[in-house]
């Protein structure tokens, strides 16, 4: 049978927090008998978008990965919820507001923290990609029709066709080390999850003036196999994208107009590593 | 009795006998006394059904009286415990007489669908007349409009158990699920099937085709809390040491508690001070303003009730600055016109010519991702998206790396503040010297350049302004200043100055005249209107049908107000309506309130956009044979959060001077906690009104062009008004009724009548019918054919046509070569060495005839640079739109880079560069103080790499105002930056804001503040 998924294009996220929002707005004083008891005006984060800038100066940019609950097929929550937590047979997990009264160690089950604890009511709470209302017809849940960049998306198919989907569209999921085969997918992850080194390149002219130095070619190495080989851009910028975190030393290798400069760089989080002159 | 023979035999005795007129006056006299007999039976079969209007009729005992004035015919309904008396007799002293001059006048009158310029005609004349005392004329007219409004059924049955209602709102329209009286969900919009299909634009090989829904911004997402929102006002409320019979004790104004009086008291109180002052000092002592912006809707706009309201009162208005165009309409305005736009571009058009033909979009000063245009919500996201993905470049030019160039990457460019205008120059002067700019269309279409040239390469005052002179201004550096301007120079570009474009940031500062008229050089250098050559970003232009007509809410709504609002454009002539006139001329400048009633003088300048020389007159406070202010009714959003250096409102509040304060908001927050007496008003979500998504009309002409689907809504009253909270109308016909004014101000038209007149007065009758348009809640207007779709903006003028765009603008007298053949400059050209400004002042140093580089009279060179060493800017906020959405608990408060929660307070946010925070001791997350001679507001830090070193960054618009002890003289820790922004305006002779211009230092918060903010050491 098809079941829901959720799929996130973290480049296209723009933190305008319409899906945060949204689910306040339809949680907080709401009660769903069966599905959810009202969230706390305050301080829960059923959707948690997390930040990121990457780099410096001209070559900044900037990534945000909304987080929520990632309805696992294979859920510490559901293995250790004592019944409270159950998985329906469309891929979305509930806590049920009366069975889960009072247990507040459901709370800690979570590996991505996203089931929070509702002091008012006792009960721990998280979002149910609005269950409620998927059973009553809508097509989508409310961030996807709630995003103005349409980076929200969901989706309902089968394991197997959605297993196509990952692999067509490179799809990610956090912390898949733990096998706890999230629903929620991640286009584009590399944009909050690795690094990039940029830089730019320059030349002088005679008389002393600068000038970017469009089109020399840049490349990346490790050791001596080529990572990555880019041609700078009108302002003599390049940027190598999707690289690890303290990774290197690299071998950076800028041509243009017959020169060549090399240098070693260790990259630790992006970085913006300024102008080289080539003169 | 009547009697068809009698009637006859009077026609047939006319002096004139003419059939057709006998018949129609004997159908008339039938109708008419059919409907007087129905009358009754209405009312009472309402009642029957409907038991709020069965309250209604017992809530007064009296009787009216309607017949013909001669005394030939008539009818009376006598109420009394609720039931309806009626009969045929002639009364000779009911609390009401309803004469009519003849019966086709009462015909037309009673007529359900009544033709309302000949009802209006009628009253007008006299030959309709209501006599009696006002609070019975006012009784009758509800009495009459509930018999029709009682009936209506609106909304869509869902099946959860709610009803979905329609709304609008300042970020999108909206659909509100409502169960038992309370708002359940509210959402943007999904399109039906039965709604029209979208636009479609081909370019590059690609279909580009939005969604079939509306999108929302934040401060909408989070509207249904705002609503909920603890801080409602829900009574009237009165200050405790406030006694308009004794002790007024206006020095403990912002400091003094509440409480709840009724609204008998606070109706007599307002009532009454109004017609006090009005006797005591005559015309003009009562002054009245509202915010920028007020909840979406055409009628209960401050456009719209509020000027009929006080024009016919009598009230000294507090002259809005054009706060968000300034550098524009005082600058660019002077090199191409578009004084109607403010100083903006027009943009029909542009996002297909820009998809289409464009290489590279520089966004300056630009972040629509944030501000959406203006109410566009997130409608040319989508746009911005398409544009990325077929490879347009992008170039960022802002100090702070904005949610645009977040979204889109491209390179960014962050000058030092005030510097944007060198940037400009520069560019001009490589495009210059190396050819790179249409040097047939600077030849043929604009005059001056010459002049200006000259200036540029340095031969008039020796400095070129060379891309390395500017980098000594900018800090931005040369080598990119010319790959820029290379590329530019020789590739399509679109140049999207400001948020819509126009509008915003760089134009809000002492060098915002400046920068707008740069930016109108450089676009006019490279040919304004050539295919993918034009002002924009994608936010406005959207291939929609400009031609069906529907209003926007600066075209006045129910004003009557052919003087202060756009009403004359198109609506006066299609909504007749009883005209509304202020008779008193004087008026406050908005940014110089304070020192109009501490010191009793201040000079504004008028800014009457029909025009260019609209700007060029003073405009002094008081005005001759005036009273100065000593009322002042305040309506809608603060000013603490919203103008400048704004300690002194808070200040200004304690003077005796101002005998009287009244504030009528929705909110327990900002400049209500001044007042003496606050009314509580209700949210659009608790009454009706009518509004299409995004158009404002006047000033921003075609803004709804910003939207992928014009919608227009119905905005049903979702919920009853919570509390005691009354409707905007209903407040101010309250206080009508007791000024005797009601009938003049409700025009006897209940607020789901006046949507109805609106309704009937746009191109929404050829579509669908009023009770349709009511029940489902909106329409959206079909998009135009490919083959129909506007002209591109300023293609006519490149190709030297006549004027093919759908606008009236400028006014015919305003164009030198006649109707629709130019610009609205003398020369009908775009003017580099402007011709108002030479005729103005050829000589002044602030605001020269052509641009140059003038250093910020609050920046880098300054002398207060060596003590205020930070340049804060503040630029129109994403999460609070002119203080709605902001504070009063709502969501938003949850959104870290809105507010943070620090030791149970919701800081706002300020955010600087490392580099600036390190050496004071400034850490992420930390209270910090920014401060300069204005004052201090206490904000919590964002350290990051978006702002360069020596620039901060932080919102305007809180809603919240907190001094944490004497108002105006205190810290704030509600997070009103503007406290800190210079009262100063752009030019001496102008009405401006310069916000971001703003010399600032930050240190670290050290103090406690206890919940009744006290202070004390830690």
């Amino acid at each position: 049978m098809s079941k829901w998924n959720i799929v996130i294009d973290v480049e296209r996220c723009t933190y305008c927090n319409n899906c945060f929002l949204t689910v306040k707005d339809e949680y907080c004083d709401n009660e769903f008998p069966g599905y959810s008891l009202p969230q706390p005006w305050h301080g829960h984060r059923w959707i948690d978008i997390k930040k990121r800038e990457r780099g410096s100066g001209s070559l900044i940019d900037v990534a945000y990965l909304p987080t929520t609950c990632n309805q696992c097929d294979n859920a510490p929550c559901v293995a250790k919820g004592g019944g409270a937590v159950v998985k329906r047979p469309d891929g979305i997990v509930l806590i049920d507001p009366t069975l889960a009264k009072g247990k507040k160690e459901i709370v800690d089950t979570c590996p991505y923290g996203h089931i929070w604890w509702n002091p008012e009511y006792e009960v721990p709470q998280k979002w149910s990609w609005d269950a409620h209302l998927l059973d009553n017809g809508w097509k989508n849940p409310r961030p996807v029709t709630a995003c103005g960049s349409y980076a929200f998306k969901a989706f309902k198919l089968t394991d197997e066709k959605m297993a196509e989907k990952v692999r067509e569209e490179k799809l990610e999921v956090l912390k898949p080390q733990l096998n706890t085969k999230p629903r929620l997918y991640y286009k584009n992850l590399y944009r909050f999850s690795r690094e990039h080194l940029a830089g730019s390149v320059a030349y002088h002219l005679s008389d002393g003036r600068e000038e970017c130095a469009e089109g020399a070619e840049v490349k990346l190495l490790d050791q001596d196999s080529l990572v990555s080989s880019q041609t700078t851009d009108i302002f003599g910028d390049f940027k190598f994208d999707d690289l690890p975190a303290n990774s290197g030393p690299y071998n950076l290798e800028i041509n243009f107009r017959d020169k060549t400069l090399t240098e070693v760089i260790k990259l630790g989080l992006s970085e913006n590593i300024g102008v080289r002159f080539i003169d | 009795m009547f009697s068809p023979i009698k009637t006859l035999m009077g026609v047939i005795a006319a002096p004139v006998f003419s059939p057709a007129l006998a018949f129609r006056n004997i159908t008339a006299a039938i109708k008419s006394k059919a409907a007087l007999f129905s009358l009754a039976r209405v009312f009472r079969m309402t009642a029957n059904r409907y038991p709020k209007y069965q309250e209604l009729l017992a809530s007064v005992d009296f009787t009216v009286q309607l017949k013909i004035r001669d005394g030939s015919y008539g009818r009376w309904y006598k109420f009394v415990g609720g039931r309806v008396e009626t009969g045929t007799n002639l009364l000779l002293h009911p609390e009401v007489n309803m004469t009519f001059e003849s019966p086709l006048d009462m015909a037309n009158t009673l007529d359900p669908f009544r033709d309302r310029l000949t009802v209006i005609s009628a009253l007008k004349t006299a030959r309709t007349l209501a006599i009696g005392e006002e609070k019975y004329i006012v009784q009758f007219v509800r009495i009459l409009n509930g018999a029709m409004d009682s009936w209506i059924e609106y909304g869509t049955p869902m099946p959860d158990g709610t009803t979905r209602y329609t709304s609008n709102s300042n970020g999108g329209p909206l659909f509100v699920y409502v169960k038992d009286d309370k708002i359940i969900r509210i959402t943007p919009m999904e399109l039906g099937d039965d709604d029209p299909d979208p636009w479609t634009i081909e370019a590059r090989g690609r279909k580009l085709t939005p969604p079939k829904k509306t999108t929302v911004n934040p401060f909408a997402a989070c509207i249904k809390s705002t609503i909920y929102s603890k801080d409602r006002l829900l009574y009237p409320m009165k200050r405790v040491d406030f006694d308009p019979k004794g002790e007024r004790n206006p020095q403990n104004r912002g400091k003094s508690g509440y409480e709840r009086i009724s609204w008998d008291e606070a109706i007599d109180i307002v009532s009454g001070e109004i017609l006090r002052v009005k006797q005591e000092h005559g015309p003009g002592a009562i002054m009245n303003g509202s915010g920028s912006h007020h909840l979406w809707g055409n009628l209960g706009y401050w456009l719209s009730a509020r000027r009929r309201f006080f024009n016919i009162i009598g009230t000294t208005y507090i002259d809005h600055n054009p706060d968000s165009w300034e550098g524009w309409y005082w600058g660019a305005v002077h090199h191409w016109g578009k004084t109607m736009r403010l100083g903006g571009s027009d943009q029909f058009s542009t996002v297909e010519d820009a998809l289409k033909h464009t290489d590279m979009i520089v966004f300056w000063s630009s972040d629509p991702e944030c501000t959406s245009g203006v109410y566009g919500a997130q409608e040319g996201t989508i746009r911005r998206l398409w544009a990325k993905e077929i490879g347009i470049k992008f170039v960022h030019i802002d100090p702070f790396y904005n949610h645009t160039a977040g979204m889109l990457g491209g390179k960014w460019f962050a000058p030092r503040p005030g510097t944007e205008a060198a940037l400009a120059h520069a560019i001009a002067y490589v495009w210059i010297t190396e050819g790179l700019y249409d040097k047939e269309f600077v030849a043929n279409r604009t005059v001056g350049f010459d002049e200006w040239k000259a200036y540029v390469l340095g031969e008039e005052d020796g400095v070129p302004k060379t891309p390395e002179w500017q980098e000594a201004e900018s800090t931005i550096p040369a080598r990119e200043v010319r790959a820029l301007a290379r590329y530019w120079g020789t590739h399509p570009t679109y140049l999207g100055a400001g948020g819509i474009p126009g509008f915003g940031s760089a134009c809000r500062a002492a060098t915002g005249v400046e920068w707008a008229r740069s930016m109108v050089y450089l676009i006019a250098m490279q040919g304004i209107g050539k295919p993918g050559v034009n002002m924009g970003n994608l936010q406005k232009g959207a291939p929609i049908d400009s031609r069906f007509f529907f209003p926007g809410y600066a075209e006045g709504g129910l004003s009557g107000d052919l003087a202060g609002t756009a009403l004359a454009v198109n609506m006066y002539q299609r909504m007749p309506q009883v005209l509304t006139m202020n008779t008193v001329a004087q008026q406050v400048p908005r940014l110089l309130i304070p020192e109009a009633i501490m010191n009793g003088e201040a000079v504004g300048w008028t800014n009457d956009s029909a025009t260019i020389e609209g700007q060029f007159r003073p405009k002094p406070y008081p005005m001759p044979g005036y009273s100065k202010v000593k009322l002042y009714y305040k309506y809608g959003g603060s000013h603490f959060g919203t103008m400048t250096e704004t300690n002194r409102y808070a200040r200004m509040y304690k003077t005796p001077d101002l005998e009287f304060v009244v504030n009528q908001s929705i909110w327990f927050e900002g400049e209500a906690k001044f007042a003496d007496v606050i009314l509580p008003a209700c949210t659009n979500f608790e009454r009706f009104d009518i509004g299409e998504f995004a158009n404002c009309g006047g000033y921003i002409g075609f803004a709804h062009s910003q939207v992928n689907h014009r919608v227009i809504t119905m905005q049903h009253k979702c919920i009853e008004p919570l509390g005691e909270s009354k409707s905007d109308i209903e407040i101010f016909s309250l206080l009508a009724e007791r000024l005797n004014l009601g009938a003049y101000f409700s025009e006897s038209s209940s607020e789901l009548d006046w949507c109805r007149r609106l309704f009937e007065a746009t191109d929404m009758t050829n579509y669908i019918s009023w009770n349709q348009f009511l029940k489902k809640g909106y329409f959206v207007v079909p998009p135009t054919k490919p083959e129909t779709r506007d002209p591109v903006s300023w293609r006519w003028f490149y190709e030297g046509r006549r004027n093919d765009l759908p606008e009236n603008d400028p006014l015919p007298s305003d164009e030198s070569g006649g109707f629709k053949t130019g610009l609205q400059t003398q020369s009908g050209k775009i003017e580099f060495v402007s011709s108002s400004l030479k005729r103005f002042d050829p000589h002044d140093p602030e605001r020269p005839v052509m641009s140059r580089y003038i250093h910020s009279w609050e920046g880098h060179h300054s002398e207060l640079y060596q003590k205020y060493p930070l340049q804060l800017i503040s630029p129109h906020n994403r999460y609070s739109f002119h203080t709605m959405a902001d504070g009063k608990d709502s969501h938003t408060c949850d959104v870290d880079e809105h507010r943070q929660l620090v030791d149970g307070w919701y800081y706002w946010v300020v955010r600087l560069n490392p580099a600036d925070a390190a050496p004071r001791g400034i850490s992420e997350g930390d209270l910090v103080e920014l401060y300069n001679d204005r004052g201090s507001v206490i904000c919590v830090t964002r350290l990051t790499e978006r702002v360069p070193k020596g620039t901060v960054h932080s919102y305007e618009s809180s809603a919240v105002y907190d001094p944490i002890g004497e108002p105006g003289e205190s810290p704030d820790r509600g997070g009103c930056v503007n406290i800190l922004t210079p009262s100063r305006p752009i030019v001496k002779r102008s009405h401006s804001i310069a916000c971001n211009s703003c010399l600032i230092e930050i240190r670290p918060w050290k103090t406690s503040i206890t919940p009744d903010r006290t202070t004390q050491a830690l």
